[in-house]
């Protein structure tokens, strides 16, 4: 047994030992997990993948005579104003007035945070305190006040693969899907996926200290439908969709290369998004949760055109294999996040940390364990 | 020793003809079937590249105008630009010819040879970094 606090320690001297979510499964098969829980402070995990539920807030800062926007675009795409003045908030999958799909909030937070200069546009109806009407000017990372990345669903703790059973090809969130069965789309950073190395969320809560877009970034909150009561295997991890996080950091620190602009043909624009979070090993049990490996994470597979139900569920190490077999036909899989950029940032998580520059936080208070998801019904007006 | 890149498109009336038959016998050009997607009886196309000795590529071509036989030659290939590219693989499930790929890293693998110019993949990729050249 170790505490969050004795792991620290040895950070600050340059002598923890940090493994990355996929190192640790080869060490705990070597030496067993109580072994490698003594010898093992951190495992790093990381994902970059497409998180729709994305977004930023940015105080753009007063201007003479100032203006309460009322609503706003940035670079054409609009952003929510029904804050204070000159509060913003930016979402993901927001698109152009004039550029369409081709261009979202995504890429706004992409190009916001490259630095470049973005085109705002604010009306207002004019008040006796902020009698502007209407401002046409840029703003870039270095003039606001302000930015933080705001993400109220990220990091979903495992994500069902998409097929298509009608005659059409279709174009989701989930990437293009061919007509009958064509392909199978799936989304994960599987063994390396922060939420799948602890299961039970017992080291990640609100508070948790993570990478975020390659800055330091924080769990703010659980994540919305966040759905820890989700079926479960024998070595608890969620057969499902199941716990998500909200998280927050600062949008001036972050980098292009984890902070990326994406458009779904037909679907729309997303963000993807880079997140790593280190995993205490306070114990034999963290060590064995953070030694889960694909062949142990299984996902159902769901019909995008909303025809067709399956029982079958397929685990990681199959769909990574470029095919699996399903109704009986080969058929090609593909995943939608990148796992080389997943394992780059499970590795500068494991550098920061190796190099005390980035210390543990434990839970202000832990993630929910049981919770519900509601459906929207129609109601009655009453 | 030259090289075409063709799709010929079988309508219901050429179906069942032996065209690539022929070409072979006549011209003495090889064939290297890409991708077919041609129900004995119905419409279909037929991705090929065409080698042989210059004239005879050429004369090839000439015959299926003769025959009225509608192809297309790919001028075009496509391009990626490597350096933006997220490996993140939406890509390699619409590809029909395994053009694209993951390699063992996990990283995105393309093989201009197998490429049918299908142009797929381009609006399969969220970040938009594969283009048709001329
Ligand atoms: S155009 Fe793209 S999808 Fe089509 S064969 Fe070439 S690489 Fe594959
Ligand atoms: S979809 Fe685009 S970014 Fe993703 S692997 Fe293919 S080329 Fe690279």
């Amino acid at each position: 047994m170790k505490t969050v606090a004795e792991i620290n320690e040895k950070i600050k001297k340059g002598k923890a030992v940090v493994v990355t979510a996929e190192q640790v499964i080869q060490i705990a098969k070597e030496k067993g997990y109580k072994r490698a829980a003594e010898e093992i402070d951190v495992v790093t995990t990381g994902t970059f993948g497409p998180m729709c539920s994305s977004g930023a807030f940015i105080n753009t800062g007063h201007s003479n005579p100032p203006i309460k926007m009322q609503s706003v675009t940035l670079n054409d795409v609009p952003a929510y104003a029904g804050l204070a003045a000159v509060d913003l908030y930016i979402g993901a999958t927001e698109l152009s007035n004039t550029l369409g799909m081709e261009y979202g909030g995504g890429h706004v937070i992409e190009d916001f945070v490259a630095g470049k200069d973005i085109k705002l546009y604010a009306k207002s109806y004019g008040t006796d305190c902020y009698p502007r009407k209407e401002i046409l000017t840029t703003i870039n990372k270095n003039n606001v006040n302000q930015a933080y990345m705001y993400n109220p669903r990220n990091a979903y703790q495992n994500y069902p693969a998409a097929v298509n059973s009608t005659d059409k090809t279709i174009y989701t969130y989930m990437g293009t899907l061919l007509p009958r069965y064509g392909n199978i789309n799936y989304s994960t950073a599987g063994e390396l996926s922060p939420l799948l190395n602890d299961p039970y969320y017992r080291t990640i809560g609100i508070g948790t200290r993570i990478f975020l877009g390659g800055a330091i970034g924080y769990v703010s909150w659980q994540g919305t439908q966040h759905n820890p009561s989700q079926e479960r295997g024998e070595n608890g991890v969620p057969t499902s969709l199941a716990g998500t996080i909200a998280v927050t950091g600062n949008l001036k620190d972050m980098s292009t290369r984890y902070v990326k602009g994406a458009t779904y043909y037909k679907y729309g624009a997303s963000l993807f998004v880079g997140i790593g979070i280190p995993i205490p090993i306070i114990d034999e049990e963290m060590l064995m949760y953070t030694a889960v490996a694909n062949k142990d994470i299984y996902t159902p597979v769901v019909d995008k055109s909303g025809n067709e139900t399956y029982d079958i569920k397929y685990n990681y190490e199959q769909l990574r294999s470029g095919s699996v077999e399903f109704k009986g036909k080969k058929v090609l899989t593909a995943p939608l996040s990148s796992l080389t950029r997943a394992r780059e940032i499970a590795a500068t998580l494991k550098d920061w940390i190796q190099h005390s520059n980035f210390t543990l936080s434990e839970a202000v208070t832990p993630l929910p364990k049981e919770d519900k998801i509601n459906k929207l019904e129609i109601r009655e007006m009453k | 020793m030259t090289k075409a890149k063709i799709k010929i498109y079988f309508s219901k009336g050429n179906v069942g003809k032996p065209i690539t038959y022929e070409l072979v016998k006549k011209y003495d050009v090889m064939f290297n079937i890409l991708h077919a997607d041609i129900n004995y009886g119905s419409e279909g196309n037929l991705i090929t590249e065409i080698s042989g000795e210059e004239k005879n590529v050429a004369d090839a071509l000439k015959y299926l105008d003769e025959l009225d036989v509608k192809y297309k030659m790919y001028t075009k290939s496509i391009i990626r630009d490597e350096d933006a590219c997220i490996d993140c693989g939406s890509c390699t499930s619409v590809c029909p010819s395994g053009a694209l790929t993951m390699n063992d890293n996990d990283e995105l693998q393309f093989d201009k040879e197998k490429c049918l110019v299908c142009e797929l993949c381009i609006k399969a990729c969220p970040i938009g970094i594969i283009k048709v050249e001329l």
